[in-house]
């Protein structure tokens, strides 16, 4: 790529003129302010290195832990953290079952969620906001409409209904948090619309007959875009949040299937007899949710400075 | 001004409606039955007899018709009898709203009280160590799940410590006016519930107080000569406070919405707890009434925060 190739300007300078070549487009511009955000570059190292670990999930429990996820043995229930067996890394739950493996293919389950949800929400978040916003009338006050609805009906609410009435599975569950959480994108994706139609790129493309959806996804949407991957980052990490809370409640992810939230639903009572059980899986979410947020800070500073929040 | 409020409250009406088709769908398409789940396991209940039941409580009926005629009761504040406790649900629930009110009011002091200064301090120190903390603490406090920090604060104040109660509003046996009991129960689940909000408040506050600060007036007034306190909370903070009504609205949302899992974790009777509770035994009119009650609420604060926001600013004009 170009973008690497050409960042060959001594140390000193650059960090003077982070903007140092007028030709530079805007990403190469925030790949070159990102690479010199340490926190930044250290928390997508982290949030690598967990979804790596959970996809391995299976190869780990094999290989390292040599311990299934539903394997038990309730001769060694509440076992503390120890490295013999390797599989009692984290300690051993109530039945015995590695909490290591346990946590990873956990991180499996509430990363899936988390990564896949956002992708629905964004989907349907662009697409209406970029519609609402260009063709106005009509189509964007009945999305404004249902917009104001679903935000007035707390998400929580609807999701624990849901969840207690239809007992979703893990798929089902990732389509519907994603068909509730979209409202926050689309208004974002609407107003900005609102004002670039009136931008003169936008009537130039229209003068030489470019169609209306030609208009919105080539000549609009590349200039929402970098905002929207701001926002996507952060709402993976609620997202990954929401699951886990509802997991929790006894309503998300359902056991046998482990996610970070469910297994904390009865860690608690277990708290006297071995105290690791509530610490991990919250530590996870929290490390989790931690990096998505930090990186999605850093890609705002990096692809809007003007936004930066440290001036 | 009181034609915008008026307005308001008319907008509000569609909403409101929109709501209440979502849940009607929601509730009356589950796949359980309720009558079936109400008598399973019950003795001498014949198939007329659920016939009848199902009568009774209108489950027979198309589904627009069930609609129309549970939206007029509605209307008139009859959501119908809870299927549980054989009572009204709306005065079921009437009843856990103060609890509910309560513990978001306190969470809303404690974003405030907590939250505003956290950010000012920040700017006013900006780059100092103190800055970095506040700062590191904004993106932390966001990323905690609640009901986890929740578990810890029970597990060390009340379990460990034995410092703090970990569940209800007061200690049975106590007098309900036993103040310091109350505000003992509060504190916990209070926190819990502010602590996104007060993250979020030091953040916004911080980049509103950085940009207030570099404005001209500002320079104005410390050309003055006016001492730095009056600049600060005269002219600066003032001002930076005004886009903070916007993020007020949110938050709202976030207390209504994160109360139903703090209440959970505390078992705090309020509104949430009781309608998680129903929606767990497919409660129907408890499910209705629970989201409407929660909806209208937050629809009450959207309408407060845009009313504060008009009052605040003397800019906006009312449309």
């Amino acid at each position: 790529m170009a973008t690497t190739q050409t960042t060959t300007v001594g140390p000193v300078r650059a960090t003077l003129l982070p903007e140092r070549r007028a030709s530079a487009g805007l990403w190469s511009n925030a790949w070159y302010r990102l690479k010199r955000d340490r926190l930044t570059i250290a928390s997508t190292a982290v949030l690598v290195l967990l979804i790596l670990l959970s996809l391995a999930a299976p190869l780990l429990s094999q290989y390292v832990f040599q311990m299934s996820f539903e394997r038990q043995d309730l001769l060694r229930a509440y076992a503390a953290p120890t490295l013999d067996p390797p599989g009692y890394l984290f300690g051993s739950d109530e039945v015995g079952r590695s909490q290591a493996v346990r946590l990873f293919y956990g991180g499996q389950v509430s990363l899936f969620v988390g990564f896949f949800a956002a992708f629905i929400q964004l989907t349907i978040g662009v697409l209406l906001g970029l519609i609402a916003g260009y063709q106005r009338g009509l189509i964007d006050d009945v999305i404004t409409w249902f917009i104001t609805t679903l935000n007035s009906v707390p998400a929580i609410f609807l999701l624990i209904i849901f969840s207690a009435l239809f007992t979703p599975g893990p798929l089902t569950l990732t389509i519907v948090i994603g068909a509730l959480f979209w409202t926050g994108i689309t208004n974002f994706v609407r107003g900005q619309t609102f004002a670039l139609r009136e931008r003169e790129f936008v009537t130039a493309a229209r003068t030489v007959g470019a169609t209306g959806w030609r208009i919105m996804f080539r000549h609009i949407l590349p200039n929402v875009l970098p905002l929207i991957f701001v926002l996507s980052a952060i709402d993976i990490g609620s997202i990954i949040l929401a699951e886990s809370a509802l997991s929790y409640l006894g309503l998300g992810i359902m056991p046998p299937t482990p996610s970070w939230g469910n297994m904390l639903t009865n860690a608690s009572s277990y708290f006297n007899r071995a105290p690791w059980l509530v610490v991990s899986p919250g530590a996870m979410i929290f490390l989790t949710v931690l990096c998505l947020y930090l990186i999605g800070d850093g890609l705002r500073d990096a692809l809007d400075p003007r936004l930066k929040t440290e001036k | 001004m009181r034609t915008y409020i008026i307005r308001r409250l008319i907008y509000a009406i569609p909403t409101l409606l929109g709501i209440s088709v979502i849940v009607f769908l929601l509730t009356r398409l589950s796949p359980g039955d309720p009558v079936r789940l109400y008598t399973f396991g019950a003795l001498n209940v014949t198939e007329e007899d659920i016939q009848a039941l199902r009568e009774h409580y209108g489950l027979n009926k198309p589904l627009y018709e069930q609609y129309g005629s549970w939206l007029l009761q509605v209307l008139q504040g009859d959501f119908g009898k809870s299927l549980q406790y054989n009572r009204p649900a709306l005065p079921l629930l009437l009843e856990r709203l103060p609890a509910t009110l309560q513990l978001a009011f306190a969470a809303l002091v404690l974003q405030l009280a907590v939250g505003v200064p956290l950010g000012v301090i920040a700017a006013l120190k900006r780059g100092t160590w103190i800055d970095n903390v506040i700062r590191v603490f904004g993106v932390v406090g966001h990323a905690v799940p609640t009901f986890w920090l929740g578990l810890l604060m029970i597990i060390l104040f009340a379990v460990i410590l034995r410092l703090m109660p970990s569940q209800g509003v007061l200690t049975v046996g106590h007098d309900v006016w036993d103040i310091p009991d109350r505000i003992k129960h509060i504190v916990m689940p209070a926190f819990v519930l502010a602590l996104a909000g007060i993250a979020n408040y030091s953040r916004y506050l911080r980049t509103e107080t950085l940009d207030v600060i570099n404005q001209d007036y500002v320079r104005t007034a410390h050309a003055k000569g006016l001492p730095e306190r009056t600049v600060v909370y005269v002219h600066a903070l003032r001002n930076a406070l005004i886009p903070m009504v916007t993020a007020l609205g949110g938050l709202l949302a976030a207390l209504v919405s994160g109360a139903l899992v703090v209440e959970q974790i505390f078992t705090w009777p309020g509104v949430g707890q009781f309608t998680y509770a129903a929606a767990r035994s497919k409660d129907y009119p408890v499910i209705m009434a629970g989201v409407m009650v929660a909806s209208t609420l937050l629809v009450l604060s959207y309408l407060l925060r845009d009313i504060m926001y008009a009052v605040v600013d003397p800019r906006i004009k009312v449309k």
